[in-house]
């Protein structure tokens, strides 16, 4: 409508019949995707190219000493700072115990909706899923309280089987299992994928591994794992991703103290604290970088190995 | 629950296979391995949204309550009885092996004088023991004053209207932006089209840390920090994530539709606004309930970029700020709690079908 009138003038007739209309497609391609490239490059490219210079720099929040440049200074710096590799190995620890959970439970769950025995499996989806739409800062008040020693019902409920309780969050053998769960919530979009990538599994797979004498397990293992396994893979490329850069939960629970005894120290809390509280500019980039480093280098091993593990259906065809 | 009428399963892909697997599901006996797999399932349910039902719990309470050792976990006060005049507290009393609810009306060390509530003219019972033993009955009392306590202390029109407001510009922003650059992925051939789309994916990997500190210090050259723009104006540049929704879309729609818009003289915005926009709302409206979600989940960027500017904060920021001051009255973080999950809750029973396929396309066919 008024769109199109407006376009009229903005090419004038000789001009557009110099150009093939091959031509022209490609301009109204770049222009239409120019707001994502002009983003990428003032939000993303230049600022990634920054971080890096900024590792060879002494720059500070508060800039006090000319700025100058410092070669390696900073790396050496990392190198033998215990804090950074203290905080990169509570984040691997914290992962073993997170990803497999956030794969093996979602997964689980999501077999469950699809057996055939459940009535009323789609009410038990959507409630199944309804927390995911819950901020996590109200997620982790709900079940921070839950967690509580003495007044929480978890602790209440191990009780009744005679089970003492720990004192989830403050317990460093047990913080991890707590952070777990207060993440519990955020299941909800993983198990509707697992569902989805269930569902697409042909019915007659089931009938042929029936026929050959396969029961659950050896079906599960033989013809809905290989299926699933694109559905797998999005789920640990994007879990590792994001649990190697978990920090908002115990930067709200903890204010990035690092609470009980350093378990909660990520590796983000301590970038997040060498930018904004000791301001250091350029160290908090180098410890980025290397963050970036270690995701690069898992992401990149993840989609090497894919090839052995990950099946297409497609490809075959 | 009213809303359950609309709740509606995953939209299955559609294929044989899984109509087959339905009709298979529907015409299968309730027999005891359905009663058990629906049991465990109902079981789990319950664990899982217990912390729910318990904030809600907790919320209504009174302070009392919650710092009785014994108190029921439901909101309650302990029975009174008025008689004369004054308020006396109400407790079980054990006389002649059975248990009487009876008002203490005079406190005694060694005895104490009760009278019946039920019968109060009877007089003054006399009973043998230690009062303080003695355990109170309590009653349904829920406190729904802490609402509003909590609306006016946490300011909550205003963090509402402010989280409204982000979700509602930035939404639009992504919607806007989105929307074209998907559309220029979906349907224009040029250079380097198949590269940009993986650099746009492959965004989604690139951990946040890496840009922050130039995105900051670019914000604050710009003069930006205290206000909302580090927020709002990202929006406007397209994200991967939605991006990739509205193209596999775009790509479903049929190429006939645009030639057949092309021979009545339509330029590329005219298709856009007249042919895949009015195609694709199911996937629009997802795009914008992910919006809305993240919206109400803003949290650090509202934290680095509006310390100096509390009173725009959002909710979920507010919230946060809310415990650490009056975190020893969980009656009051409760109640926030829940004010806060509210909107989303209601947003989700009307859109739950929408968003849930939108999460469908983005994770299956990555």
């Amino acid at each position: 409508m008024t769109i199109t009138e407006l376009e009229a003038p903005l090419r004038p007739p000789q001009r557009a019949s110099r150009l093939t209309l091959a031509q022209r497609e490609s301009i109204w391609g770049y222009a239409f995707i120019s707001p994502w490239m002009f983003g990428f490059l003032t939000l993303t490219l230049v600022p990634v190219i920054a971080t890096l210079v900024f590792t060879f720099l002494n720059l500070r929040l508060n800039q006090q000493q000319p700025v100058r440049f410092v070669g390696f200074d900073n790396y050496v710096t990392m190198l033998n700072d215990p804090r950074a590799w203290d905080a990169l190995f509570v984040t691997l620890r914290f992962a073993a115990i997170a990803l497999p959970i956030g794969l093996i439970l979602p997964f689980s769950l999501a077999l469950l909706l699809n057996s055939s025995y459940l009535r009323g499996s789609r009410y038990f989806q959507a409630l199944f899923f309804m927390p995911y739409i819950i901020p996590f800062v109200a997620a982790l008040f709900a079940w921070g309280s839950m967690l509580n020693p003495e007044a929480g019902w978890l602790n209440g409920l191990l009780e009744i089987f005679g089970l003492e309780g720990p004192d989830w969050l403050n317990d460093p053998g047990w913080v991890y299992p707590g952070l777990v769960l207060i993440g519990l919530w955020g299941i909800g979009s993983a198990v509707i994928v697992n569902l989805a990538g269930l569902q697409n599994v042909p019915t007659e797979l089931y009938d042929a591994a029936r026929v050959d004498g396969a029961g659950w397990w050896k079906s599960l293992r033989h013809v809905t794992l290989p299926l699933m396994s694109p559905v797998i893979f999005y789920s640990v490329t994007l879990g590792t991703v994001g649990v190697l850069q978990y920090f908002l939960v115990p930067l709200v629970l903890n204010s990035g103290t690092g609470r009980p005894a350093g378990a909660t120290y990520f590796f983000n809390i301590y970038v997040y604290n060498t930018f904004f509280s000791f301001q250091n500019m350029s160290y908090g980039a180098t410890l980025a970088w290397l963050l970036f480093v270690v995701i690069l280098a898992c992401t990149l091993v993840l989609f090497w190995s894919a090839r052995f593990w990950v099946y297409y259906a497609g490809e075959t065809k | 629950m009213a809303g359950e009428a609309q709740l509606v399963g995953v939209p299955e892909l559609q294929s044989t296979a899984a109509s087959a697997e339905r009709e298979k599901r529907r015409r299968r006996p309730f027999d005891g391995r359905s009663l058990l797999v629906t049991s465990f399932t109902i079981i789990l349910l319950a664990f899982f949204l217990s912390p729910l039902l318990r904030t809600l719990s907790l919320s209504l309470k009174s302070a009392d309550q919650i710092t009785t050792i014994g108190a029921p976990i439901w909101p309650a006060d302990p029975a009174t009885f008025e008689w004369e005049g004054r308020e006396y507290d109400v407790y079980v009393v054990p006389i002649e092996g059975t248990n009487r609810e009876l008002a203490l009306v005079d406190k005694g060390r060694q005895e104490s004088g009760f009278i019946d509530p039920a019968d109060p003219d009877a007089g003054i019972i006399t009973w043998q023991g230690s009062w303080r033993a003695l355990e109170q009955p309590w009653e349904f009392a829920p406190r729904w004053g802490n609402f509003a306590e909590v609306w006016t202390r946490i300011n909550f029109p205003r963090l509402l209207f402010n989280t409204a407001a982000l979700a509602a510009i930035g939404g639009l922003g992504t919607i806007v932006s989105c929307t074209l650059v998907a559309y220029g992925f979906a349907r224009f051939r040029f250079r380097g089209r198949g590269f940009l789309f993986l650099l746009l994916l492959s965004t989604i990997f690139l951990p946040a840390a890496v840009t922050l500190i130039p995105t900051y210090t670019i914000f604050v050259n710009l003069g930006w920090v205290g206000t909302w723009l580090p927020l709002l104006v990202p929006a406007f540049f397209a994200n991967a994530y939605d991006v990739f929704l509205l193209r596999q879309y775009f790509l479903t729609i049929p190429r006939e539709l645009d030639d057949a818009a092309k021979i009545d003289g339509a330029g590329p915005f005219r298709i856009l606004t007249s042919i895949i926009v009015p195609s694709s709302w199911p996937v629009i409206v997802a795009v914008a309930i992910f919006h809305l979600v993240y919206s109400w989940n803003l949290y650090f960027e509202p934290l680095i970029y509006l310390s100096t500017a509390p009173e725009l904060a959002p909710i979920a920021l507010g919230l946060s700020q809310f415990n650490n001051i009056y975190g020893s009255e969980p009656q009051y973080i409760q109640a926030a709690t829940l004010m806060t999950i509210v909107i989303p809750m209601i947003i989700f029973v009307f859109a739950q079908r929408a968003f849930m396929r939108g999460i469908v396309i983005t994770g299956v066919e990555k």
